[in-house]
């Protein structure tokens, strides 16, 4: 390619250091990374190369000057990977440092924890045999004093978060626990300078252990997600051309674009920035900002938008406006400011936590009131109330739902499945009506060959190795049946009609209609496109056709089965939509339904009483889907990492669509096991506590059980089977079990 | 008992060195490659 690419828009310069960021793509084992580290590190001027097998990441640094960006992706690249760097401010550096902090306060609690228990154990196989009171006393203040500075670090995480749920006039689960910590530690302070018996050092530093245990974990499995998310994000960046003053072509990023730089769309690629065609005639497709699927003709003159996708003719524009101020920017822009006024739904966590705080708190308020009237001292009152604290265990309450998370997010994970919100888990289990988008939602966002079945193998696969020459996107429809990826040698593209090969001796042709000599009769072709073949005397004509996702018919009878309500709601012309929906067995359907007209029957629904899940791509659905109680996109939707969906879904069955909903509702149902689990541990425990049997050692116990329990049970939600569904013959191409972008790449690569 | 008077400073000194050494890991990167780290077992690099 006599294309140079200008990658310094990626490139961190701090000194005389430069760095960059790549997503990499096709990494699977240990040979990779030696393979890529040596051979970036061969070139002059790198200091360091490495890469990331979790994040599938590399990070190359030399010197200033030393080399172009450039030619690290290329190298990466011809050592059999695809790259694609990271801008820098799309490194998610905030998440790093939480999990870094995390992991630190984790660190912490745990390791003060376990000294603590050493004293501790030691004070309470003391106290049944012959431990003295001055030894007794030493340990206590030997636990205070590591308990206090550790309690003060790592229960930043829960002291913060309850100051701000405070601040706002709002409780939330970390208040009852900050308070349980902090009240647990000054008693214990207290009883140890009147050298009694119990000190509860212990317990408070375990609560903050375990609580962090499931902080961390969940935040590591959300992350994971969405480094992979970043990932395929990069990988399947818009490039633009930018034809510079020479007349030569430039690779650069869209955000790199200025007004007045001429660029060159390609056929099929996606438009970069808005801009007015100065060379160049071609059909547009806008269907992502208007959802009209029908392509329009422009020439010189007319105005192309950001997001559409070309269609068979080369188009030199020049760039009205780049980046945010785009048309497609703009809408983005004002989604963004208009879904920040959505209502908050309240997590099923905080629900509980907003009646479990009141409670607790009353009970051992009256704990102590009812144990003073008996005529007990105040001390000893306040004591008992405070255990009664202590043992109810916000522990096993706090881990019920993110221990429930963590597996789910990793079960959606696997099923190609990535979310965008926490709580859209608790969302999704709630939906009872399906809503779904036609165009690249139902159907594959690429056309396929429509009536392959009416033309023979051979001709067939001689047609799709040929067609893996083209740029067309018609022939990279019939380029997708082609078993064998090696194209043809020799091949030669007239843009704009058509490409020729020698095929054994004799031409074979492979374009529109007329270049290949072959009679199209006036039959009904549903609104296909026609692609054409010849080879010699045999012919065949093509009808490409956006069709139906493979197992769409099975997964929306299956969503029926589940006593769903379904309905499609599209921008499309009404028979394409009458005609899929007829296919799927939906009954309720609507066409040519604009993007508002979308937000008003969905907010209908939800005032009807139903939770509605929006299943839509392109920008003309994001209203759609900002307004539904729950929402999913496809990955081919406009943009990945802006994408206004709760949750995304890879690869080109619905079937994810359906995995969601039923992992979603095993989810909610194991969260509610554990706040019952929760709840039946505080029966039977805060009965001990208000008749003053609670001792340290007892309290350790129960918190170390409840916790147990509650994470065993989360975890029995990995047992459960994800059903194969995989029928004729379709490959499962969509299953990331590690490696999401890698199964993209291969898609990418067998076009 | 008077052996409580070192072994106790022992004691918390090693917790806490086992503290910082698990802080440096955190701070130098150890944790972030996980995977990584299990495969580069199998390379020939230093061989």
């Amino acid at each position: 390619m006599s294309e140079t690419r200008d990658y310094s828009h990626f490139v961190t310069q701090r000194g005389g250091h430069s760095s960059i960021e790549l997503a990499v793509e096709g990494v699977a084992c240990a040979g990779c990374i030696a393979k890529i580290e040596s051979r970036v590190k061969a070139l002059p001027g790198v200091g360091e190369a490495r890469l990331n097998f979790t994040t599938k990441r590399l990070n190359v640094g030399w010197t200033t000057g030393a080399l172009d960006a450039a030619t690290v992706v290329e190298t990466v690249e011809k050592a059999g990977y695809r790259a694609h760097p990271f801008a820098p401010q799309d490194v998610k550096d905030e998440d790093a440092r939480t999990a870094r902090w995390l992991l630190t306060c984790l660190a912490v609690a745990g390791f003060a924890a376990m000294n603590i228990m050493l004293l501790s154990v030691s004070v309470w196989s003391g106290n049944a045999s012959d431990i003295t009171g001055e030894t007794r006393d030493l340990f206590h203040w030997l636990s205070a004093l590591i308990a206090l500075p550790a309690a003060a670090y790592a229960g930043q995480p829960f002291f913060r978060s309850a100051w701000n749920a405070l601040k706002h006039g709002t409780t939330n689960m970390d208040v009852p626990i900050s308070i349980g910590v902090i009240l647990a530690l000054g008693m214990s302070v207290v009883e140890t300078m009147n050298h009694a018996t119990h000190a509860y050092f212990d317990s408070a530093i375990m609560l903050l252990f375990f609580l962090l245990c499931g902080r961390t974990l969940d935040h590591a499995a959300r992350r994971r997600m969405q480094l992979a998310a970043g990932n395929l994000a990069a990988l399947k960046a818009v490039v633009a051309h930018r034809l510079d003053a020479a007349g030569n072509l430039v690779t650069v990023p869209p955000d790199a674009l200025r007004p007045g730089d001429r660029i060159m769309v390609k056929p099929g690629e996606r438009v970069a920035a808005d801009g007015e065609v100065v060379d160049g005639a071609s059909d547009i497709d806008d269907s992502i900002v208007t959802g009209e699927t029908l392509p329009r003709r422009v020439a010189a003159g007319a105005e192309v938008y950001a997001g559409s996708i070309n269609g068979s003719g080369a188009l030199t524009l020049r760039v009205a406006r780049s980046g945010e101020a785009t048309l497609i920017g703009e809408i983005q822009q004002l989604l963004d400011r208009a879904t920040a006024v959505r209502s908050r739904y309240v997590r099923l966590a905080d629900r509980v936590a907003r009646y479990y705080a009141p409670v607790v708190h009353l009970t051992a308020a009256l704990t102590a009131a009812g144990w003073m009237l008996w005529g007990l001292s105040a001390h000893d009152s306040i004591i008992i109330a405070i255990a009664v604290l202590i043992i109810t265990c916000p522990c096993a309450l706090a881990l019920a739902v993110p221990a429930v998370q963590v597996v789910t997010v990793s079960r959606l994970f696997g099923q190609g499945i990535f979310l965008n919100a926490g709580d859209s888990i608790e969302r999704l289990a709630e939906t009872d009506t399906v809503v779904f988008d036609k165009t690249g939602t139902l159907t594959l966002p690429e056309g396929r060959v429509a009536n392959r079945a009416d033309i023979a193998p051979a001709l067939l696969q001689r047609a799709a190795r040929l067609a893996l020459s083209s740029h067309h996107p018609l022939a990279a429809a019939v380029a997708r049946e082609a078993s064998e990826r090696q194209p043809l040698a020799g091949a030669n593209e007239m843009s704009g009609e058509g490409v020729t090969a020698l095929v054994d001796g004799v031409e074979a042709r492979l374009g529109s209609p007329q270049f290949c000599n072959v009679a199209v009769d006036g039959g009904d072709r549903d609104g296909g496109s026609l692609i054409a073949f010849r080879h010699g005397d045999a012919t065949a004509l093509f009808v490409i056709r956006q069709t139906l996702r493979p197992d769409a018919v099975r997964v929306i009878a299956e969503l029926r089965e589940r006593g769903l309500s379904l309905c499609i709601l599209s921008g499309d012309r009404e028979p394409a939509v009458a005609a899929v929906a007829a296919e799927l067995g939906i009954a309720n359907w609507q066409a040519g339904v604009k993007p508002a007209e979308k937000v008003a029957l969905i907010r209908k629904m939800s005032e009807d009483g139903h939770r509605v899940l929006m299943v839509g791509d392109g920008l003309n659905d994001a209203a759609a889907l900002a307004s539904a109680h729950v929402s999913m996109a496809p990955i081919s939707a406009a943009d990945l990492s802006k994408a206004k969906a709760d949750a995304v879904f890879l690869g080109e069955r619905l079937a994810p669509v359906a995995d969601a909903l039923s992992i979603a509702r095993q989810a909610r149902a194991a969260m509610m096991q554990n706040l019952a689990l929760a709840i039946v541990y505080n029966i039977i425990a805060v009965p001990v506590a208000i008749a003053g049997f609670v001792t340290p050692l007892i309290a350790a116990a129960a918190m170390s059980g409840s916790s147990i329990l509650v994470t065993l049970n989360a975890l029995r939600l990995k047992q459960r089977k994800e059903e194969r569904r995989d029928q004729s013959g379709e490959q499962a191409r969509a299953e990331p079990v590690s490696g999401g972008p890698a199964v993209i790449g291969q898609q990418a690569v067998a076009r | 008992m008077n052996i409580l008077i070192y072994l106790l400073p022992i004691a918390l000194a090693l917790g806490l060195t086992g503290l910082f050494a698990f802080v440096w890991a955190l701070r130098n990167g150890q944790y972030d490659d996980m995977d990584g780290a299990s495969l580069r077992i199998l390379s020939d690099d230093d061989l």
